[in-house]
């Protein structure tokens, strides 16, 4: 008997995009702020953004109860470690936690494509990105999520970074000013939200660096 | 004459109706170094006296932040204090996590009396050898709680545990009465007095003492050291003195009772059965 497929998923695709970009001494972490299911929209106000620590932020696109329930994880282990280490997690110690909770669940998947961005104990710009079962790699940049595809070669363009396909792997840290990389995210989502129907209403940029942190919003096309 | 019989284990009672291996357990408490709490009706400070073994050695920490809302001050065993610490602190992540609000600080300090109730009534446990002044905030408002080693708890405007407290609690009785009304400063210079009572004549510095702080748009927060040691210059430069005759003058009827206006009764005295409170 050919076998049945199920009529129920336990997930859902909630759409949109999210982007980070790591500078010398600055980090810009951005997303989209529509949640759509099928072909509706859901909300035109929803955060993708999640705070972790002081100095790490993470953007997730995907199925978003699975996300909000991997931000709650991530923020209650966070807070065990303030309590056991008397400090903050770096970002490249929250970058391995996300990956080791992904995986925890890795015969049934947080169906989650996340982007960390933030600053390093160096205090340069440090993004990492993930796929749904937690394999990560730091990067200079990354897109996630329905527009991922029509973003990130214009990143690749635009950036002026060395390759982050070469091998041995660059440092692929932007050269580019604060200034113009926010400029450039707002660029991207503007070219994504007209061809991809799941990216657009505004966009939530979030900059860290030196001096604290940042947010801006940017109104998308709302079609 | 009986008390050797009945105390081999916490199982046993006395045919006075005692359980003396939890009475042993509130006589660790009064051994440990002094901590008090006091508090008004928008903060908490707690303070305790920090003397290290010897001067090679670091101080022992006794006052651990549970949560943003919560803290605790701890006499007696420490390691047994440090242990229900890391509960405190786990129940309120998973309060927090499955409610997404702060744990209220009175059902906190239930689950700690129950958590220490469960040792008295074990054949292959004891008595966690340890007192709390749990410290917090919450939609209630500001409160003080104190849990001892039999699992009773009560709430308390200001108390005092631990060796030479008696000194401490007569001072926060003499000015209990106008802490309600206190300013968060006002209330940390009270709990620095407090302190010094204890100190039976030696220097108050900020090297011996530990200072908390929670109150209404400050979450809980060790203050440091030189900030404790500016407050202790400002109200020794000034003479101030502990007020001990202008509260006399104020009391009109005499004594107020104990530090205990809410529930429960006094501090324990030390021949009755503490488990009369």
């Amino acid at each position: 008997m050919p076998k049945e497929h199920a009529n129920w998923s336990p997930y859902d695709n909630n759409g949109g995009t999210c982007v980070a970009i790591a500078g010398a001494d600055y980090c810009v972490i951005a997303a989209d702020t529509r949640m759509s299911t099928g072909y509706s929209i859901l909300t035109r106000d929803y955060s993708k953004i999640c705070k972790l620590a002081d100095k790490s932020y993470m953007a997730s696109s995907g199925f978003q109860a699975d996300v909000k329930a991997l931000q709650k994880v991530l923020s209650s282990r966070h807070l065990i470690y303030q309590h056991q280490h008397n400090k903050q997690m770096s970002c490249p110690a929250m970058a391995q936690l996300l990956s080791n909770t992904l995986y925890y669940k890795r015969f049934f998947p947080y169906y989650a494509f996340n982007v960390l961005g933030g600053l390093d104990s160096e205090g340069k710009g440090c993004v990492f990105t993930y796929d749904a079962v937690g394999s990560y790699e730091r990067v200079g940049y990354s897109a996630q999520g329905s527009g991922a595809t029509l973003i990130t070669p214009f990143l690749d363009n635009q950036l002026k970074s060395p390759s982050p396909l070469l091998l041995p792997a660059k440092d692929a840290v932007t050269p580019l000013s604060e200034a113009e990389a926010v400029d450039l995210v707002k660029t991207c989502f503007s070219s994504a939200t007209e061809r991809d129907i799941y990216t657009g209403d505004s966009v939530e940029i979030i900059i860290l660096n030196a001096n604290g942190v940042r947010r801006e919003t940017e109104q998308l096309r709302k079609d | 004459m009986f008390r050797n019989q009945y105390d081999t284990d916490v199982t046993t009672w006395s045919p006075a109706g005692r359980l003396f291996q939890v009475e042993y357990a509130m006589e660790a408490v009064k051994q440990g170094s002094a901590a008090i709490g006091l508090r008004s009706k928008t903060h908490v400070v707690l303070a305790c006296v920090n003397k290290a073994n010897s001067e090679l050695s670091s101080h022992q920490r006794k006052i651990f932040k549970v949560d943003d809302h919560i803290g605790v001050a701890i006499a007696g065993l420490t390691a047994d204090g440090r242990v229900l610490s890391r509960y405190m602190r786990s129940e309120c992540i998973n309060y927090g996590y499955t409610y997404e609000s702060p744990l209220p600080v009175g059902r906190l300090v239930v689950q700690l009396a129950d958590k220490a109730q469960v040792c008295t009534q074990r054949s292959w446990k004891r008595p966690y050898g340890v007192g709390l002044l749990v410290a917090g905030l919450d939609e209630s408002g500001a409160h003080l709680y104190y849990n001892c080693p039999s699992g009773n708890y009560f709430e308390y405007q200001a108390f005092a545990i631990g060796s030479r407290s008696q000194a401490a609690k007569t001072y926060l009785e003499r000015k209990f009465e106008k802490f309600p009304e206190s300013s968060r400063d006002d209330l940390v210079k009270d709990a620095l007095f407090a302190i010094r009572e204890t100190l039976q004549g030696e220097k108050l510095t900020s090297t011996v003492c530990t200072v908390a702080v929670i109150g209404v748009g400050e979450v809980f927060n060790i203050l440091d050291q030189k900030t404790v040691q500016s407050l202790i210059n400002e109200f020794e430069i000034s003479g101030e003195e502990a007020p001990t005759n202008e509260s006399a003058a104020e009391q009109s009827g005499g004594d107020a009772g104990g530090a205990a206006p809410d529930q429960g009764g006094a501090a324990a005295e030390e021949e009755a059965a503490p488990m009369d409170i």
